[in-house]
């Protein structure tokens, strides 16, 4: 007898409770991913009774189901975005054929790579985050961090599905891996540098949520264009949950803002030192987590010149941010696309073919994006009457992948010398003393409807609740 | 919907650019397409949305829950929205426009919202039920009362306590008599009634509806009057002290008030008429209103001796056996007659028991329901059971080795489940 009610312990739309060979190998795995959870999940949460959203499945009332649980007990489960069964494949060499449901032989190592990539991201970011229950700055945002973390780990599921349904022995043993790998072990670190990082505070955890989610976001929306049809319906589905990563970041980061206009209109100053000493985050070290968590996300989409990513897209593994709304020939052979490069000290600009730019084509669209949502929170500042203005740094600051990796260039685009990087590096990227502030705020505020005093209560509550709902409740 | 376009009061649905974070969640999520958006803002085409919910439950923020009461002609645009920084202030509605009148009376409703009592809380009908009535319901009027003709006044004939006595519940029976002037009803539907005075914003109260919890041809057979239940809210979902308007001005109501009420309302949510129809019931709380006008007709039918009815079966769910309406006369009605499973959630000592835990447990009997065409299924109580209940269905469907995408969308397709949550 199976020991697993798979209808209720796993909401799935892949018929689990029909298919032998998937429940065995996720029998296998269950146990292990619980073990990873109470290991490095969470901190000090296995009691607490969490107001989460659950997805029990893919139609709107469905997938967002809310209600208190203990997040061990939190329902992940499998789910694909409905399916046509007519889908043909829209860009690359396979362009008109009938899109995979199965893996083609030949892609099939490239197939589990991007997966493999992909799902080694998830448990990352929880493990990344474990820790920052402890300095909530109130009960609402603590909700707002499980809830990303339960999404993580319920994509961590997405992907495992993917390895166990389609890639055999080899796609459990890597399901394996996943759980093994942890993110900052020196031994077996997580595979993309950004998610070795720490996310020691809850500044970063919000500039994390908005700009790492985002590559997220990007990442998942050029898969759920793959001709392959599994991936593509798992990742359409993960990126309605992804959504809310984004809200986090980009709401805590306007509340966190909100309160530092407010405090310096109180104070009439601009002073850091004396915001500092009134407890709020001045703006410059916030531009300064800026430009540090915008340079590191944007080296995750990898080298600007890239032969994989040409591959990619050819074999229909990996589309464009909305593909299927580009006007091109979705083929691209004899397209070009403009990178930056470094020519005797300067910034130059120059044309490469279009294929192997895919990686810069994504990472545009990405800035695009996460620039928008700079201009929103400027908008705080304007109705706060502030005259400073919040942007992202120029796109070769900082960079450690690709044609711009080690050239030292400003956050306004000038290419500097070593020295006056040296010089001006604190200016550019948060410093030991600003970590060290900013780390001085982190408290735990958590009784209900209370915030931390350098941060702004939200609008409204989750789910029309009121702010002061009782999202988390400690037993 | 007769009245002239441009002055009909409509609810426009729009989403808060302020809190919004363009995630497209709601765009790509929208059946009809009203969704779009460009650079700057996501807008709603007020042309193109129907207010099925679908998109307000997956946005992550809550900006999407944004509505604006104002006559059609004074909609907003997308290109308007589209421009906007902010949300538009509210603006009163022009004098000749109908105040007051229930947004839920205007707005096409394929079924009627019941006990709107802590705020306007919209129905989301689950993807499963049905818009259309059984093959074999009676034909039913509605809207006889409402925006164009102004209300009609009940005297209240009767008003009665149906739960134990106790501190924080209090669900009362009440009767309301028509007189001499029409207003045929049908198991299953409703009513909305008009407390007297002013909201917060010095405009006359929005209606209640209300279930009708008598058979169609009334309370006391061959009288023109309706029963009502109503639990009186003391508190909101979340607990906080609060009381409701509609409820506490009715449970108060003494023998011989008149009350304005308008409708009746509701033209799926309705039993099936042949002989031998099943009929399965599943509620919380007051949601036993239309259960118990269901099983009552059920109950005269079989007593004229002239009627061959199917199964009933009645799961009813309440936090203690104390808070259950109705529980008395419930236990007297013959086994043959109703097949009744009872599941309290706070019985102290016990293991809390939902409906659906029990429908589990009644498997078996559940199935070969579902497996007779002639099976009816209702559903009506607190909206958060219905995902429950629905879920209970398919894997008892399920567990039978029957293929719930068949069932599901059959009862849909055939008027076979209808849900009514609030």
């Amino acid at each position: 007898m199976s020991a697993i009610n798979y209808s209720e312990k796993i909401p799935n739309n892949v018929n689990l409770s029909e298919d032998r060979t998937l429940q065995r190998a996720l029998e296998q795995w269950q146990p292990n991913f619980i073990h990873w959870w109470d290991d490095v999940g969470p901190e000090a949460s296995t009691d607490m009774d969490v107001y989460l959203r659950t997805a029990v499945s893919v139609d709107p009332q469905g997938w967002a189901q809310f209600g208190h649980v203990k997040m061990r007990d939190y329902r992940w489960g499998i789910f694909l975005n409905p399916g046509d069964a007519n889908r043909t494949i829209h860009f690359g060499e396979h362009k008109g054929e009938k899109a995979w449901t199965d893996v083609p032989g030949e892609h099939r190592a490239n197939l589990r790579r991007i997966i493999v990539t992909q799902g080694d991201t998830e448990p990352a970011s929880v493990e990344q985050q474990r820790h920052l229950g402890l300095t909530a700055p109130s009960n609402y945002d603590l909700r707002n961090l499980f809830q990303v973390n339960v999404e993580e780990g319920r994509h961590l599921w997405a992907m495992v599905y993917l390895l166990h349904k389609h890639f055999g022995r080899d796609g459990r043993e890597e399901a394996e891996a996943l759980l093994e790998r942890r993110s900052g072990d020196a031994n077996n670190p997580r595979i993309l540098g950004a998610f070795n990082e720490e996310t020691p505070d809850w500044l970063s955890f919000f500039m994390f949520t908005y700009f790492t989610d985002r590559d997220g976001k990007y990442q998942l929306c050029a898969l759920a264009e793959s001709a392959f049809d599994p991936l593509a319906r798992t990742t359409k589905f993960m990126l309605t949950e992804e959504a809310h990563h984004m809200f986090v970041g980009e709401s805590g980061i306007s509340r966190i803002i909100q309160r530092t206009a407010q405090m310096m209109n109180e104070l009439k100053t601009d002073d850091a030192g004396k915001l500092r000493a009134a407890g709020v985050i001045d703006l410059p070290t916030i531009q300064r987590y800026v430009n540090f968590h915008f340079s590191v996300t944007i080296d995750l989409f990898g080298s600007d010149e890239s032969s994989n990513a040409a591959t990619f897209y050819s074999s229909g593994l990996k589309g464009r941010f909305e593909e299927g709304k580009r006007t091109d020939d979705h083929v691209l052979k004899g397209l070009t696309y403009t990178v930056l490069h470094v020519q005797d000290g300067k910034l130059v600009e120059k044309e490469v073919p279009m294929l192997n730019a895919l990686n810069e084509v994504l990472r545009d669209d990405y800035i695009r994006d996460s620039v928008a949502g700079v201009e929103r929170w400027n908008r705080v500042l304007d109705k706060a009457g502030i005259p400073f203005r919040l942007k992202v740094p120029h796109k070769a600051f900082h960079r450690n992948i690709g044609a711009l990796a080690g050239v030292k260039v400003a956050p306004d685009g000038r290419v500097v010398s070593d020295t006056e990087w040296q010089a001006r590096v604190d200016e550019w990227l948060p410093s030991a003393q600003d970590r060290a502030f900013v780390g001085s705020l982190m408290g735990r505020v958590v009784e209900p409807g209370k915030f931390a005093h350098w941060i702004a209560p939200p609008v409204v509550g989750i789910n029309r609740q009121p702010v002061d709902f009782e999202y988390v409740r400690f037993n | 919907m007769d009245a002239p376009l441009g002055a009909a009061v409509i609810k426009q649905h729009l989403i808060d650019p302020e809190i919004c974070i363009r995630c497209n969640t709601c765009e790509s999520i929208c059946p009809v397409k009203a969704i779009t958006h460009d650079s700057r803002n996501y807008v709603v085409d007020v042309d193109k949305c129907n207010l099925c919910m679908d998109c307000i439950s997956p946005c992550p923020t809550g900006s999407i829950d944004n509505w604006r009461v104002l006559t059609r002609s004074n909609a907003y645009s997308v290109e308007a929205q589209l421009g906007w920084d902010e949300l538009p202030a509210e603006v009163p509605l022009p004098a000749g426009a109908e105040a007051g009148i229930p947004v839920a009376a205007v707005a096409p409703q394929p079924v009627p919202l019941t006990q709107l009592e802590a705020g306007e809380e919209p129905f989301v009908a689950s993807a499963w039920g049905a818009t259309l009535p059984p093959w074999s319901a009676a034909h039913p009027y509605v809207n006889l009362y409402g925006a164009r003709t102004g209300p009609i006044a009940a005297t209240v004939a009767g008003n009665f306590r149906v739960t134990a006595v106790g501190r924080d519940y209090d669900t009362h029976h009440i009767m309301l008599d028509f007189g001499t002037m029409p207003f045929p009803v049908l198991e299953g539907q409703s009513i909305g009634i008009l407390p007297p005075g002013l909201d917060a914003n010095g405009r006359p109260h929005h209606a209640r509806q209300y279930s009708i919890a008598s058979p169609r041809n009334g309370e006391r057979p061959g009288y023109n009057n309706v029963s009502l239940t109503i639990k009186r809210v003391l508190e909101d979902h979340q607990g906080n002290p609060v009381r409701g308007v509609g409820s506490n001005y009715m449970c108060d109501l003494k023998v011989g008030d008149t009350v304005q009420v308008i409708g009746p309302f509701g033209n799926s949510f309705l039993m099936p008429n042949h002989p031998r129809s099943n009929i399965v019931m599943i509620c919380t709380g007051t949601g036993s209103a239309p259960m118990r006008a269901m099983t009552e007709w059920r109950r005269r039918l079989r007593q004229s001796g002239k009627f061959e009815g199917g199964k009933l079966m009645l799961f009813f769910g309440a936090r203690t056996k104390e808070e259950l309406p109705y529980f008395g006369p419930l236990q007297n009605l013959p086994r043959d007659f109703i097949d009744i499973n009872f599941a309290f959630s706070r019985t102290p000592g016990a293991p809390k028991r939902y409906v659906q835990d029990v429908m589990r447990e009644r498997a078996a009997d559940l199935a070969a329901l579902l497996r007779d065409p002639d099976s009816f299924f209702y559903v009506c109580g607190l909206k958060s059971m219905e995902e429950g209940v629905v879920l209970a269905l398919r894997d008892v469907a399920r567990e039978a080795g029957l293929s719930w995408e068949e069932i599901g969308a059959a009862l849909k397709r055939e008027g076979r489940l209808h849900l009514e949550t609030y």
